[in-house]
C-alpha cells in the first residue's frame, strides 16, 4: 500500500500542465481528486513517475448553465455536481446518478473529469454522459479539439485521449423529459453490478426519443442505440420495455467478477433498465 | 443512620457499580483520535519491516537474489530463511501444536506467504526494497479443496511432515490430514439413526472468513543490548502468552522480555496467534540493537494473517414423526489452511464444536471432525466467538430448520419442543458438557411474542399467495435462532494453550485515600475492561468506579493472564476481579472491627462500609478503612491494602440468546432490506448494559456482514479474490441494520457474581439468524440448503435454481 517514488508537480494553467505532460510523456500522468489513481499507485499497479496536480488550475473548475447548454469544468467535484442548484433543476439525472457514486468523502475529492478520463468500466460518469451525448473538450500542445462521449471509450483504461492531453471540460445540452439513473451495487461505495443511465421524452402518450447507456456491463460504457429505438414510437409498455431490454442484453458483454457470474449480471442488467424506464417515463 | 449518611439507594448509585450504564471511560480518548496504537508508536532510531510474500498458492522456491535490494540506501537488511535457520527460527510453533514456516523454507504453501524479511531505515525504502528482492519460483499443483485434498494420489502440501503420521492430536491417515477428532457415541447414535422415524441431512458450509479488525496486526520490538531486556508492544490480545512462547522459542530469560499491548483497534480472534512477522522483527531488533517496527497493510491482514471459519459440516438429525429429536450425527471437514494454527485450547483441536448439540436436549449424539491441510492461509480463530461456537451454532440452527421441513411443521414449536427445560440445569450434554443454567422456553416466549411472530407467519402466507399470483416479486423470510454458547474458557483441568492453563487473574491496590488501581491479565480491544472491570470492583469493595484506574496489557506490570477472547474475560477475569475485590473485604472487615472496636463478627457490609450490627450509627467507610490501614498499627494486620486473586473457574458458562430476524428479498436483483432485527441476549448478571447493548450491535453487524457477503473466497489457483475492502464486505452504516435489543437474566451459578459473558453471542447468534432468513423466504418454494455469503448473486442463483425467474 506504498506507492513507488514520484515526482510532484502543481502547475497553475492549463498550458503550463499540458508542458509538462509533453515533456514527461507517458511517465506523467493528471492527477485530479485522486481517488482512483492513487489507489492504483498504491497497489503499485500504477508506476506514475510525474504526478502532474490539477487542484491550482482555477479555470478547470466550474458549472456553468446558459441557453439549454451545461458546461462543467474538469475540475469540478462529484460533490459540488450535487448541490449545485442550477445543476440540478436543469439536470436533475446528474444529481441522481451522482448520490449513488461512492460514499460523501469520495465525493468530496472525486471529480467529473478524473471519473470520464479514467476509462474504468465501473466508473459511472462515462455511460452517464454517453447518455446525454456530451461532449469532451480535450486540450493539447496543438491546441484544444472536441470528442464525443460516445467515441471517446475504446477499452477499459484506453480512451481517444492523448497521453499530454488534458480533458477540461464537459459540454452537453439539458436534455427534456423523464430521466432515471438506476444502480445495483453490494454496498455503498461499490461499484455497480450493473447500472442503466435513461432518458425518455413522450408526446401524447407516445415516446418521442429515448436515450439508454449502460454501465460495468463491457469493457467500456455501452450506450444502446438499438434498446433506445425500441421505445420510440411504443407507449413505453411491457412488450416495448421487455425489446428494449433484448436489445440491450446483445449490446453488454459482462464478466465474471465477485459480484457475480456473467448470467446474473445480464439479468440484473435487464432489471436495472426496466426500472430506470419505468421510473424515467413516469417523470417524461 | 446520621443525618450525614445518604440513603442506602443513593451510596449504591455514586458506586456506578453493577447494573449501571455507566459511560465508557475508554471514549475520552478514543473520540479524541488521542489513543495509542502500535503504530503510533516511535522511538528514535527505529527501523521498518516489510515482506516479501509469494505471489503462489504452491511454488517451490528456487533461489533468492536480495543483492539488488540491499544496494537501494536505507535497506539494512534481508532476512530469508537461510539467516533464520542458524537460531532454529525459521519455523516456529503454532498454538496448535503443529509448526509453521517464519520465511519460506523450500516452498511456499499459500499466496501471501512470508518468503523475506527487508529492514529499512523507513517504510517508504522497505517498500520499495521489497519489490526489488528477486525469488525464483517453481510452481506446483494447487489444493484449495478440502475433500481433493484427501483424495489418494493428492499432492504432499507438507513434506516436512512425510513419513510423521502421529500428529499433535493423534494419527494422521493421509499426508494432508491434520487430525481427526471424535466426541460422542458413534454406535449409539448411528443405531438411533437407523431406527428413527424420521432422518433429516444435510450439508452445511461454514465459508472462510476474517476477522478484519480496523487497526491490522503490528509490532515494535526493541532489544536493549545493554541491559539485555527486550520489549515488544504488539496487537496482542494474550501478552502473557506470548511473553512465555518468545521466551521458550527464543531462550531468552522470560525476566527479560516485557510485552506491551498498547491500546488495540480491535481483535475479534485475529490478535491471538502469532504471526512471523513478530519474530522477523524480534530477531531484526536483536541483530542490529534498534527497535523494529512491523506493521501489515489490510491486503497482508486479509491475505495473510488468520482467517476464520472454514468448516464443511455434514449433518444428520433423527426425530419422532411428531418432532422429538432423538439424534444428532455430524461430520466437519475443517479447511485449516497450510499450516495448523487455530488458537484452541491444546485438548481441543476443533475448539467447543461440541456445543453443536446447543439448546435442544438430544439424548444421543456423535461428532467426529478432520482437519485438513490445503493451499489457503493459516488461522482458524475463534471470530467473536468462543472457540468453533459460531460453526456449531449454525450447524445445529441448519439442521433444526431443514428437520422442521422435513417434518412440516413450524420450526419456532420444533425449537421450544426440543429446548433443554429450566429444571433439567446443569444439564449434562451427549457431547460432554455440564450447561451451567438456562431457562430457554422464557426468552423463546418473549421474543415470538415481542416480533409478533403468528402475525409475521400470516403476513408470509399471504406474501407467498402474492407472489404466486404475480402481485409482487418479493419474498418474506423469518429468520429464527435460539443459540448456547459456551465461554470462559476455562477450567485449567481440561483447558490449556500451550500447556498454560485458562486461569486468570486481578491484582488490586487500594490507596490510602480510598481510591485504587486494578490490574488484570487480560485486555481490552474494544470492550471496555477498564469501564466493566471497575463496575464490579465497585460493587465489591464500595470504593465508586470512577476512582478505580484499570491496567492491561503489560506484562512487567499486570498478573499473569492468558488474555481477551472466547468471551473468556468476564468469566474468568471478571471472576478473579470479584474474589480479589472480597478478599480486601475480608481485611477491611477485620480493620473496621479494630476501629470500631467490636469483634470482626460484629461488623456488616453496606454498600461501602462496614457497620455495627444493631448500632447503624457506628460505621466505617471504605475510605476511613483505606486510610486507617496505611496509617495506624494495627495488631496482627500488615499494613497496606491490597490482593491477589488467581481465578481457575470450576465450569464454562452458557451465555444464551433468542434471535429473529424479518428479511424482504427481491427475487431478481437478490438484493434484501433487514425489516426488523431482534436479539434477546441472556448473559446472566448485567454488569453495564449500555456495554451488553453496544457489543450486540458490534457482533450482530459483524455476523450481518458474514451471513450476507463476507468471504475469503479463492480462486482454483489459490489467489485471493477478496483482498481489498472493495470486495471483502464490511458494512458501513448504511448497511447496518437497526436492531432491538433485550434480555432475560439468568446468572451463572457458579460465577461469584452470577455474569456469564456477552461479547461474542450476538456474532454467534446473529449469523443463522440472518442465514435461516434467507432460507425460510425460500421454504415454500422448495429450498433446503443454499450456502453462505448470501450475497446478490448467491440469492439470485437460489430463486434462478427453483425456477422463480419465470
Ligand atoms: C471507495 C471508492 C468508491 C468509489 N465508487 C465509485 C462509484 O461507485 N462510481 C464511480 O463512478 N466512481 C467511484 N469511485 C471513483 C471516484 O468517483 C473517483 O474519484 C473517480 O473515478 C476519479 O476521479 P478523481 O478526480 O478522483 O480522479 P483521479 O483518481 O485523480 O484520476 C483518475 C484518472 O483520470 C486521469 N485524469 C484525471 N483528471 C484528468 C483530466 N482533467 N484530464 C485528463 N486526465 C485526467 C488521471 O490521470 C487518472 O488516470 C470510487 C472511489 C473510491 C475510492
Amino acid at each position: 500500500m506504498i506507492p513507488n517514488s514520484f515526482q510532484y508537480h502543481r502547475p497553475d494553467s492549463v498550458d503550463a500542465a499540458v508542458a509538462l505532460l509533453t515533456q514527461y510523456g507517458d511517465e506523467a500522468r493528471p492527477l485530479a481528486g485522486g481517488h482512483s489513481l492513487i489507489p492504483m499507485m498504491k497497489l503499485r499497479m500504477a508506476d506514475v513517475q510525474h504526478l502532474v496536480d490539477l487542484q491550482a488550475i482555477g479555470s478547470l473548475k466550474g458549472i456553468a448553465v446558459a441557453g439549454g447548454t451545461v458546461t462543467i469544468g474538469a475540475m469540478t467535484t462529484q460533490h459540488e455536481l450535487i448541490n449545485d442548484a442550477a445543476l440540478a433543476k436543469a439536470v436533475p439525472l446528474i444529481r441522481e446518478a451522482s448520490l449513488q457514486i461512492a460514499d460523501p468523502q469520495v465525493r468530496y475529492a472525486g471529480t467529473l473529469g478524473g471519473n470520464v478520463a479514467n476509462g474504468d468500466p465501473g466508473n459511472d460518469m462515462p455511460g452517464l454522459m454517453q447518455c446525454l451525448d456530451a461532449v469532451y473538450t480535450l486540450s493539447g500542445p496543438d491546441g484544444a479539439r472536441e470528442v464525443a462521449a460516445r467515441d471517446f471509450y475504446e477499452a477499459a483504461y484506453f480512451t481517444a485521449r492523448e497521453d499530454n492531453e488534458l480533458l477540461v471540460s464537459v459540454r452537453f445540452d439539458a436534455p427534456k423529459g423523464g430521466y432515471a439513473y438506476e444502480k445495483q451495487k453490494r454496498k455503498i461505495g461499490d461499484y455497480a453490478t450493473a447500472a442503466a443511465a435513461v432518458l425518455i421524452e413522450k408526446s401524447g402518450g407516445k415516446c418521442t426519443s429515448a436515450s439508454i447507456a449502460m454501465t460495468n456491463l463491457a469493457d467500456t460504457p455501452v450506450w444502446c442505440a438499438a434498446a433506445s429505438e425500441a421505445l420510440v414510437g411504443s407507449s413505453l409498455d411491457d412488450a416495448a420495455i421487455g425489446a428494449a431490454v433484448a436489445a440491450m442484453k446483445s449490446a453488454i458483454d459482462p464478466q465474471e467478477d465477485n459480484r457475480g457470474p456473467v448470467e446474473f449480471k445480464t439479468h440484473v442488467a435487464g432489471v436495472v433498465l426496466a426500472r430506470a424506464i419505468s421510473r424515467a417515463a413516469s417523470r417524461a | 443512620m446520621n443525618e450525614m449518611t445518604p440513603p442506602k439507594e443513593e451510596r449504591s448509585a455514586a458506586l456506578k457499580g453493577l447494573g449501571c450504564s455507566r459511560k465508557r471511560v475508554e471514549d475520552a480518548r478514543f473520540t479524541q483520535g488521542k489513543g495509542n496504537y502500535v503504530d503510533d508508536i516511535k522511538m528514535p532510531g527505529m527501523l521498518f519491516g516489510d515482506f516479501v510474500r509469494s505471489p503462489y498458492a504452491h511454488a517451490r522456491v528456487k533461489s533468492i537474489n536480495a543483492d539488488k535490494a540491499k544496494a537501494l540506501p536505507g535497506v539494512i537488511a534481508v532476512l530469508t530463511a537461510a539467516d533464520l535457520a542458524p537460531l532454529n527460527l525459521h519455523w516456529m510453533p503454532t498454538l496448535a501444536g503443529d509448526k509453521q514456516m517464519v520465511l519460506a523454507d523450500g516452498k511456499v504453501l499459500f499466496q501471501g506467504q512470508e518468503v523475506a524479511f527487508v529492514v529499512a531505515t523507513d517504510r517508504y525504502v522497505a517498500a520499495d526494497a521489497v519489490e526489488l528482492v528477486e525469488v525464483e519460483y517453481e510452481e506446483l499443483p494447487v489444493i484449495v479443496d478440502p475433500f481433493k485434498a484427501l483424495a489418494k494420489d493428492a499432492t504432499v502440501l507438507r513434506e516436512d511432515l512425510e513419513g510423521n503420521m502421529e500428529g499433535a492430536h493423534g494419527p494422521r491417515r493421509h499426508h494432508n490430514h491434520i487430525f481427526t477428532w471424535e466426541q460422542g457415541d458413534k454406535e449409539a447414535t448411528e443405531k438411533v439413526l437407523g431406527s428413527a422415524e424420521v432422518v433429516a441431512e444435510e450439508m452445511v458450509f461454514y465459508h472462510r472468513t476474517h476477522p478484519c479488525p480496523i487497526e491490522t496486526c503490528g509490532c515494535v520490538a526493541s532489544m536493549d543490548k545493554v541491559n539485555g531486556k527486550l520489549t515488544v508492544w504488539g496487537t496482542f490480545q494474550a501478552p502473557h502468552a506470548v511473553r512465555t512462547v518468545a521466551s521458550l522459542i527464543s531462550g531468552i530469560a522470560e525476566h527479560n522480555i516485557r510485552i506491551i499491548s498498547p491500546d488495540i483497534g480491535g481483535g475479534f480472534g485475529n490478535k491471538v496467534g502469532v504471526y512471523p512477522g513478530y519474530i522477523c522483527a524480534i530477531v531484526a531488533s536483536i541483530v542490529t540493537g534498534v527497535p523494529v517496527k512491523w506493521v501489515e497493510d489490510r491486503m497482508e491482514n486479509l491475505m495473510a494473517t488468520a482467517f476464520a471459519r472454514d468448516y464443511w459440516m455434514k449433518g444428520k438429525i433423527a426425530a419422532t414423526k411428531d418432532g422429538r429429536i432423538t439424534g444428532l450425527w455430524c461430520h466437519t471437514t475443517a479447511d485449516h489452511g497450510a499450516f495448523d494454527a487455530c488458537a484452541d485450547p491444546s485438548k481441543f483441536p476443533a475448539g467447543f464444536m461440541n456445543i453443536c448439540t446447543g439448546s435442544y436436549d438430544i439424548p444421543t449424539a456423535y461428532l467426529a471432525v478432520d482437519g485438513v491441510y490445503t493451499n489457503k492461509a493459516p488461522g482458524g480463530v475463534a471470530y467473536r466467538c468462543s472457540f468453533r461456537v459460531t460453526e456449531a451454532a449454525y450447524f445445529i440452527e441448519r439442521m433444526i430448520e431443514v428437520l422442521a421441513i422435513e417434518l412440516g411443521m413450524d420450526a419456532a414449536e420444533l425449537r421450544a419442543k426440543n429446548f433443554i427445560r429450566k429444571e433439567q440445569f446443569p444439564y449434562q450434554s451427549a457431547l460432554g458438557w455440564e450447561y451451567d443454567s438456562g431457562d430457554y422456553h422464557t426468552a423463546w416466549d418473549k421474543a415470538l411474542k415481542a416480533v409478533g411472530y403468528e402475525d409475521l407467519r400470516k403476513e408470509q402466507a399471504q406474501r407467498i399467495a402474492d407472489f404466486k399470483a404475480g402481485k409482487t416479486r418479493k419474498l418474506l423470510g423469518i429468520g429464527l435462532t435460539h443459540f448456547t454458547e459456551i465461554v470462559g474458557a476455562g477450567p485449567v483441568k481440561n483447558c490449556d494453550i500451550l500447556g498454560l492453563g485458562m486461569f486468570d487473574s486481578c491484582e488490586i491496590r487500594i490507596h490510602p485515600t480510598g481510591s485504587a488501581i486494578a490490574r488484570l491479565g487480560t485486555i481490552s480491544q474494544g470492550q471496555g475492561h477498564a469501564t466493566t472491570f471497575a463496575q464490579i470492583l465497585a460493587s465489591e469493595i464500595g470504593i465508586p468506579a470512577d476512582d478505580i484506574t484499570l491496567e492491561e496489557g503489560d506484562t512487567d506490570t499486570a498478573p499473569y493472564g492468558l488474555g481477551t477472547y472466547g468471551s473468556r474475560s468476564t468469566p474468568v477475569a471478571g471472576a478473579a476481579t470479584a474474589m480479589a475485590g472480597r478478599k480486601i473485604r475480608a481485611k477491611a472487615q477485620m480493620i473496621a472491627a479494630y476501629l470500631l472496636e467490636v469483634h470482626d463478627g460484629d461488623v456488616e457490609w453496606e454498600v461501602d462500609r462496614f457497620v455495627v450490627k444493631g448500632a447503624p450509627e457506628r460505621f466505617k467507610t471504605m475510605k476511613e478503612i483505606a486510610f486507617a490501614a496505611y496509617n495506624q498499627a494495627i495488631p496482627g494486620i500488615e499494613p497496606g491494602l491490597e490482593a491477589v486473586s488467581y481465578y481457575d473457574p470450576p465450569n464454562m458458562t452458557y451465555p444464551f440468546g433468542a434471535y429473529i430476524c424479518v428479511m424482504e428479498i427481491d427475487v431478481d436483483t437478490g438484493e434484501h432490506e433487514i425489516r426488523q432485527f431482534y436479539a434477546l441476549d441472556d448473559c446472566g448478571t448485567r454488569i453495564n448494559p449500555m456495554i451488553i447493548e453496544g457489543q450486540v450491535h458490534g457482533g450482530a453487524t459483524e455476523g450481518y456482514a458474514i451471513a450476507m457477503g463476507q468471504e475469503i473466497a479463492y480462486d482454483e489457483i489459490g489467489n485471493v479474490k477478496t483482498g481489498t475492502l472493495m470486495d471483502f464486505f464490511l458494512p458501513t452504516a448504511w448497511e447496518t441494520p437497526h436492531y432491538i435489543t433485550d434480555h432475560t437474566v439468568t446468572p451463572s451459578p457458579h460465577h461469584p457474581i452470577g455474569a456469564k459473558g456477552v461479547g461474542e453471542s450476538p456474532n454467534v447468534g446473529s449469523v443463522p439468524a440472518f442465514s435461516n432468513a434467507v432460507h425460510d423466504a425460500f421454504r415454500a418454494f422448495g429450498l433446503r440448503q443454499a450456502h453462505m455469503p448470501h450475497d446478490h448473486w448467491r440469492i439470485w442463483k437460489i430463486a434462478n435454481d427453483l425456477g422463480l425467474h419465470g
